[in-house]
């Protein structure tokens, strides 16, 4: 393994699980083993949740400004990721009190375009890297695909993870790619994806989790949106246990973002009530919280206008971009 | 960073459809009973919810009667496949009323809608549809070609899970050919008096069901009525002694469902998160108000700092308050003699000299409410290791070996249920095999099903209930 460059802020027990190869294995084999039955159980328990009213518009209000507004197509055209940034700044023309989103994320060729529409907004640019969406390309060209992204002014990584590295046990390949990442990242922050929908089990999902955190990995985030299943609930709930047991141990809060999938607001409302409930009430901050999603946004839109107007109007009353 | 609360979301109480009064029921009619009518009281608000006449010594006679009545002249000759009808009649029409009952359930009771609503009524529901199939097989059941019924069945359930006991009493009851007269307790009459509605709607013959709210004076008389074929008591150990020596030498058939103080072990290589979970679900399900519950955590001494850590951040997130918010997990006890009960016993954990934790959640004004609590650092000699404390009290001990965790859990005069959490399954089977509990359950806790027999050891009774095995109680073989 190549020299890591953890923080040293790592309690002793965590950098000696990182010292080479067979102590991360040993370390990460170590973690308690998750039931799929009591995690599925536990996550369709808080999905019955009744958030309604003043708790309703809050949560709202909160995701809003937790979505990542991406677009990741191959059509993709400055047309439309300039159309996105202006519905990142206003998502709602009606109502100017709508929140901003938290970040548009796109392609690293887009990612100048973004920039220069979001300059001064406070918003972020976040760029899909490493060989997005397969992560299957040299050490050589993830690093220079990120550094391309960071150089253009985005303020935000998202790494893919080497699935096929992770799955055949090298750990420590993924962990060096990780570091290496987000060293090139500089002062953007990494996100890193796990593809949760291709490590197939949830003791796995666990082991990439802590994989990331330990590899300096500010974000963990579930998917790529390209790869069925993406988003779930009790991967997700999975995922926020990890960043709570990782403060536990080092203090530190990482973030944790699901993405692909969460399409209304309903289904988001779950996922706050998880991050409520399983993380805690620090994780509900777009610092420590995002949504990975496209058409989510709109969704959230038309029911704060419900809930605000007391009737439903309608997609055609919030804009398409 | 602003704090989320969640609004209240309260179900109306007026689905409940509550009446001023309720009368017992006897030989397909409701009618005045002759004891003192007894209140019956919402343990949330401590209001008075309803009247309910109660039976008397007579009035004990006249159902047995009518029972034995109905049993000789229709129900203990009919053919099985016709009981059967019956009987999934009574199962959808608890599913049509089911949100009746639910908020019933939770008013009379106090425990949360989410408990009634998820658990109680389609677990009570199930019962129905499951025994319904065996009435017409009993002769594959293996308990011989042609087990015939017992006859008249008296049949006394408790307050903890009203609707559901008595569900889980009648149902194999009338699947076997028996006739009931059910006692509902003193202070949950209601649901079992709309579930006689419910049997009254399904048109059942009159006197197959009777049911005699009323308290414990009405409980024994309809025990030791001469003309009882069959008692079964779910209850508490201290009672179910007094009818045991009553029946002794009797040759009536006796089942005994009664306390427990079930151990849940929690090896070091568990899947943690679940077992926090599992504990939670185990102890402080339905108030832990429950026989079963896991109200002994024994725990691996290598991990047992961390996991009463993760169990107080999970416990502190326990919402307790009004059983009728959809967002309630941990509802009202269900009277002030058993929250009295509960407080006194969490103080003898305090002197005795365990270190006591209790959830910092805000409590009701009103009503009766005992906030989460944890025990930690008690030993087998505590009482509140011994004793059943029927509350939402956790007592947490810790063993280093296997072979002392099993000595641990074992090491009590109950037996009803344990359970295991490892990843490790030949040490599952291994535990299991040592454990003195009619129910044992692997990574995960308080799983109910009624093709799952279900009973106890030592002083938590004898016979099952549930499954294939629980038709013996009720049949001659």
């Amino acid at each position: 393994m190549a020299a890591p460059t953890t923080s040293p802020s790592l309690p002793p027990a965590l950098a000696d699980a990182v010292r080479d190869d067979a102590s991360l294995r040993r370390f990460l084999h170590g973690l308690p083993g998750v039931d799929q039955v009591g995690v599925e159980q536990r996550a369709a328990g808080l999905g019955t949740r009744s958030i309604k009213k003043a708790a309703k518009l809050w949560a709202i209000d909160a995701a809003i400004g937790m979505v990542d507004l991406t677009t990741l197509e191959g059509a993709d055209t400055p047309g439309k990721v300039r159309s996105l940034a202006a519905k990142a700044r206003r998502p709602d023309p009606d109502n100017p009190d709508v929140p901003k989103v938290a970040a548009v994320c796109v392609y690293p060729d887009m990612v100048a375009t973004a920039v220069g529409e979001l300059r001064g907004t406070g918003i972020g640019v976040a760029s899909v890297a490493t060989a997005f969406p397969s992560g299957r390309s040299s050490l050589k060209v993830k690093l220079e695909d990120t550094a391309f992204a960071v150089e253009a002014g985005a303020t935000e990584i998202d790494m893919v993870i080497d699935r096929g590295a992770f799955l055949s046990g090298r750990y420590g390949q993924v962990f060096d790619e990780i570091v290496q990442v987000k060293h090139a990242c500089g002062d953007a922050h990494l996100k890193v994806i796990l593809e949760t929908g291709e490590l197939a089990t949830y003791d796995n999902v666990r082991r990439a989790s802590w994989l990331a955190l330990l590899a300096g990995g500010d974000f963990i985030k579930t998917s790529t949106g390209k790869v069925s299943p993406a988003a779930t609930l009790p991967v997700t709930h999975v995922m926020l246990q990890a960043v709570r047991d990782w403060r536990t141990q080092t203090g530190q809060l990482r973030g944790v973002k699901p993405a692909g999938g969460i399409r209304s607001t309903k289904d988001a409302i779950k996922y706050l009530v998880a991050v409520h409930e399983v993380a805690g009430p620090e994780w509900l901050t777009a610092e420590l919280f995002r949504f990975g999603a496209s058409t989510l946004l709109n969704d959230l839109l038309m029911q704060r206008r419900t809930q605000l107007e007391g009737h439903y109007s309608g997609p055609d009353y919030v804009t398409v971009d | 960073m602003t704090m989320w609360e969640y609004a209240p979301a309260p179900e109306s109480r007026d689905i409940a459809n509550l009446k001023p009064t309720y009368r017992m029921f006897v030989d397909g009619q409701f009618v005045e009973g002759g004891g003192e009518p007894l209140k019956t009281v919402n343990p949330a608000t401590e209001e008075v919810l309803a009247e309910v006449s109660t039976a008397t010594a007579a009035d004990v006679d006249r159902a047995v009667k009518a029972a034995r009545r109905a049993y000789d002249r229709v129900w203990g000759r009919m053919p099985g496949a016709e009981r059967a009808k019956y009987i999934f009649r009574i199962a959808r029409l608890v599913q049509e009323r089911a949100r009746e009952l639910a908020v019933l359930e939770s008013l009379d009771n106090g425990k949360p809608i989410r408990e009634s609503r998820d658990v109680d009524v389609p677990t009570a529901a199930a019962h129905f549809f499951y025994h319904a199939g065996w009435a017409d097989k009993l002769g594959h059941a293996g308990l011989g070609p042609d087990p015939r019924p017992l006859g008249v069945a008296g049949q006394v359930i408790p307050w903890n899970f009203p609707l559901l006991m008595a569900a889980w009493k009648i149902a194999p009851a009338l699947a076997c050919g028996n006739t009931v007269v059910l006692k509902p307790a003193e202070t949950t009459p209601l649901t079992a008096l709309v579930l006689a509605e419910i049997i009254q709607q399904a048109d059942l013959p009159p006197g197959v069901v009777n049911v005699l709210p009323g308290a414990g004076d009405v409980g024994a008389a309809v025990v030791s009525h001469p003309d009882v074929d069959k008692v079964a008591f779910t209850g508490s150990t201290d009672v179910g002694k007094t009818i045991q020596r009553q029946l002794a030498g009797t040759g009536r058939k006796l089942t005994l469902e009664l306390g427990g103080k079930a151990a849940n072990i929690v090896f070091d290589d568990a899947p943690l998160d679940q077992a926090v979970e599992g504990i939670v679900n185990g102890i402080f399900f339905n108030q832990g108000h429950v026989c079963c519950a896991g109200s002994r955590l024994l725990v691996q001494e290598s991990v047992a700092d961390e996991l009463l850590e993760k169990l107080r951040v999970r416990v502190s997130a326990l919402r307790v308050g009004d059983p009728l918010d959809k967002n309630t997990d941990v509802g009202a006890i269900n009277s002030r003699e058993q929250l009295v009960k509960i407080q006194e016993l969490a103080s003898s954990g305090e002197a005795e000299g365990a270190e006591r934790w209790t959830s910092s959640c805000p409590l009701p004004d009103k009503g009766f409410f005992f906030a989460p609590t944890v025990f930690s650092n008690v030993s087998q000699a505590m009482r509140i290791a011994r004793e059943e404390i029927f509350g939402p009290v956790l007592s947490v001990l810790t063993f280093r070996t296997p072979d002392e965790a099993v000595a641990k859990a074992n090491n009590t005069p109950y037996g009803l249920s344990a359970g295991i959490w490892t990843e490790k399954g030949s040490r599952i089977l291994w535990a299991a095999q040592k454990m003195r509990a009619g129910v044992v359950w692997a990574n995960t806790f308080n799983r109910f099903d009624p093709t799952a027999p279900f009973g106890g050891y030592q002083e938590s009774g004898f016979g099952r209930e549930g499954g294939r095995t629980g038709l013996e109680a009720y049949l001659d073989v």
